[in-house]
């Protein structure tokens, strides 16, 4: 059990457990919070990866922008001392049922048919790895980097006229 | 890269599962949008484990998932004003009582 | 002065080969021990300049209103910020009755830790850096965002009407002047071509404040609002809405948010000499006493301004975020990059002297705007005045 196999199972049970908190606990806000832990085991994952851009962009974007969002909708949408009613409806026990079924189904065949199928390739990373980002970014994926600014532009515009006092 | 590939995969699945279960079952419409981000969360880590463990050299991988990114976020902050906007309409924000287009 | 300008990367030398050789202990060992004390000392020295911060906000700011400041304890009143920690530590912890209790206690911790992970990524000196991160200005603002979450839940988790709308205003400060901060920080890292904080000080032979004074004084504005010092303070403002967002806490919990505004401060003051002002760069004097002065001269700007400007209201100042600020940031980009792209193949000084004029020409242009539209502001009100009779 090596150093990093270590920090893997660490990062590994902090997203699980945050996830958890997410889907069961009753009370809104913590599920909140535990988004914001899962997210941050994430961003440990994405950094053990040398993905080193990734990790903090995922912790600006989605801690800092779209987890304050969510909690902002929630302080919003809440009926007075409405924290602790039921949060699971009735159909709770089949959907159990098929998330267990899927998980097991996509565990089965990455542990068992498909372990060994993917050519994992020893090649090095760039050694710039920020500046060849920006380079792709602009070169070779510069049509969907412009597809995603105008997607930003129209998401924008139109959550501020949606929710908008009339 | 002591880690192999595969607990990267199985942990993105669980994820992605657990987000699911969330989906499914979850009353409030806000939970469900956390749930939804949970699974995006859980393609973006796929994503990145394969460009890693396959093609470092190029830039693919992490473009995808930047994309995802920007994907989530519109989608989180266009979902939320329409709850928003229901909530100020309806004053109730548990699925199941939003049921105007039933028959 | 070599020898004082690299005393600490020295005792760090004597330190490893103590461990490595002396005890013989393994390199993976080795680098956890030495990350675990070099953390702490961090830490610490963030809560050790809080207590020189305290005492010299107290002095500057009474000096700066014709009055004295404390000068009870110890000669000259040094000894103040101890008395103050053995007040906060004595004073009883209230917890409010309906109160999420485990979201309440986290909330002080949840605000001091943003702070603390600031000080892992700044240059204090010449080769002395916690982790020289190759993202380091996104790391930066990354985790200046965390800040919003730890402000949401004390408001929330204090059950109290007008707490939660202090943290509402606060969290709508924080996010509206996070973009003029990071765009004033994206022109630095144009000139630099290297998101890392200890390439953005060794690139500055001319300190970036004279390239770029435009972004200068917007990132300067723009860090006062975030850490919520006046005249942005409308989030403690203690005459108008009773402590805002902390309303209800009492004892350490307090104090930890008090702590974690210094401790911020302090940082956000390394952030701004090291990205402007040069770092840790200048002749005679070794490296990181420079640091430090340098960012002690930008906390009696922040604590000069706090005594001279009165408070602005809400409106007023997310108006000047996102309709002065933001445009006037991105325009300074535009010139930046225009800039420092055409003249890319001469010499420095013919660079620098390019940068220099293109801002005050921007900043001509900016003020003849502002100008303008005030006059016009006017000129319809009077109509309107004069009309109506």
């Amino acid at each position: 059990m090596s150093v990093e196999q270590g920090v893997f199972i660490v990062l590994s049970a902090i997203t699980l457990i945050g996830a958890w908190i997410v889907i069961s606990n009753r009370n809104l806000y913590r599920a909140a919070l535990g988004m914001v832990l899962s997210f941050f085991g994430v961003a440990g994952l994405y950094a053990l990866l040398n993905a080193g851009f990734l990790a903090v962009a995922q912790v600006l974007i989605y801690i800092g922008a779209i987890s304050i969002l969510i909690i902002f909708a929630i302080m919003l949408t809440r009926k007075i001392m409405d924290r602790e009613a039921v949060q699971s409806n009735n159909q709770w026990v089949i959907s159990a049922l098929v998330a267990l079924a899927l998980f097991g189904v996509i565990g089965y065949t990455l542990a068992f048919r498909v372990a060994d199928s993917w050519a994992v390739s020893d090649a090095g990373l760039p050694s710039e790895a920020v500046a060849a980002l920006g380079e792709a970014l602009v070169t070779t994926y510069a049509l969907p980097f412009e597809v995603a600014s105008v997607l930003l532009l129209v998401a924008l515009v139109g959550a501020i006229v949606i929710a908008r006092e009339k | 890269m002591n880690v192999p590939l595969t607990w990267y995969l199985l942990v993105a699945a669980a994820l992605f599962c657990m987000g699911l279960y969330g989906v499914l079952s979850r009353r409030n419409a806000i939970g469900i949008l956390m749930s939804i981000e949970l699974m995006l969360n859980a393609a973006n880590i796929n994503l990145i484990a394969f460009w890693r463990y396959i093609g470092p050299e190029a830039m693919t991988g992490q473009m995808f998932a930047l994309m995802v990114f920007a994907v989530a976020a519109a989608e989180a902050a266009v979902g939320l004003a329409i709850f928003i906007a229901l909530y100020r309409s309806r004053n109730t924000i548990v699925v199941e009582d939003i049921n105007l287009l039933k028959w | 002065m070599n020898i004082l300008d690299d005393l600490f990367i020295n005792i760090g030398q004597w330190w490893t080969n103590l461990l490595s050789e002396t005890l013989s202990l393994q390199d993976g060992v080795v680098t956890v021990i030495n990350g675990l004390i070099g953390g702490l000392i961090l830490a610490l020295l963030g809560v050790v300049m809080v207590l020189a911060l305290t005492y010299m906000e107290r002095k500057v700011f009474s000096r700066l209103q014709d009055r004295i400041g404390p000068n009870r304890w110890g000669p000259l009143g040094i000894f103040q910020a101890v008395c103050d920690a053995i007040k906060m530590l004595t004073k009883e912890d209230i917890v409010p009755d309906k109160a999420d209790k485990l979201l309440f206690n986290l909330a002080p911790i949840l605000m001091v830790i943003p702070a603390v992970l600031l000080y892992a990524a700044l240059p204090f000196g010449r080769g002395m850096v916690g982790s020289n991160l190759s993202v380091g200005v996104l790391y930066v603002v990354g985790i200046g965002s965390l800040t919003g979450i730890a402000v949401m839940t004390a408001g929330w988790s204090s059950n109290n009407k007008y707490g939660l709308l202090g943290a509402f205003r606060v969290v709508a400060q924080l996010v509206s002047y996070e973009i003029p901060m990071v765009l004033s920080m994206a022109s630095v890292v144009l000139l630099t071509g290297s998101m890392s904080l200890v390439d953005i000080v060794e690139k500055q032979t001319i300190p970036n404040f004279v390239l770029m004074p435009v972004a200068f004084f917007i990132y300067t504005t723009a860090a006062m609002a975030e850490l919520g010092r006046s005249p942005f303070d409308l989030l403690e403002a203690d005459s108008e809405i009773v402590a805002g967002y902390f309303i209800e806490y009492s004892g350490m919990k307090f104090a930890l948010f008090f702590l974690a505004e210094y401790i911020n401060l302090f940082a956000v003051a390394g952030l701004i000499t090291t990205m402007f002002l040069g770092g840790w760069q200048w002749p005679i004097l070794p490296g990181w006493l420079w640091f430090f002065i340098k960012t002690f001269v930008v906390i009696f700007f922040f604590i000069w301004m706090r005594g001279s400007w009165p408070r602005f209201r809400i409106d007023h100042m997310l108006n000047f975020a996102w309709k002065f600020l933001v445009p006037l940031a991105l325009a300074n980009i535009m010139v930046v990059a225009l800039v420092d792209k055409l003249l890319q193949d001469t010499g420095e000084a013919v660079r620098a002297a390019a940068l220099l004029s293109s801002n005050i020409l921007l900043i001509i242009i900016t003020l003849a705007v502002v100008a303008w539209a005030g006059r016009r502001s006017r000129n319809v009100k009077l109509e309107a005045i004069v009309g109506a009779r």
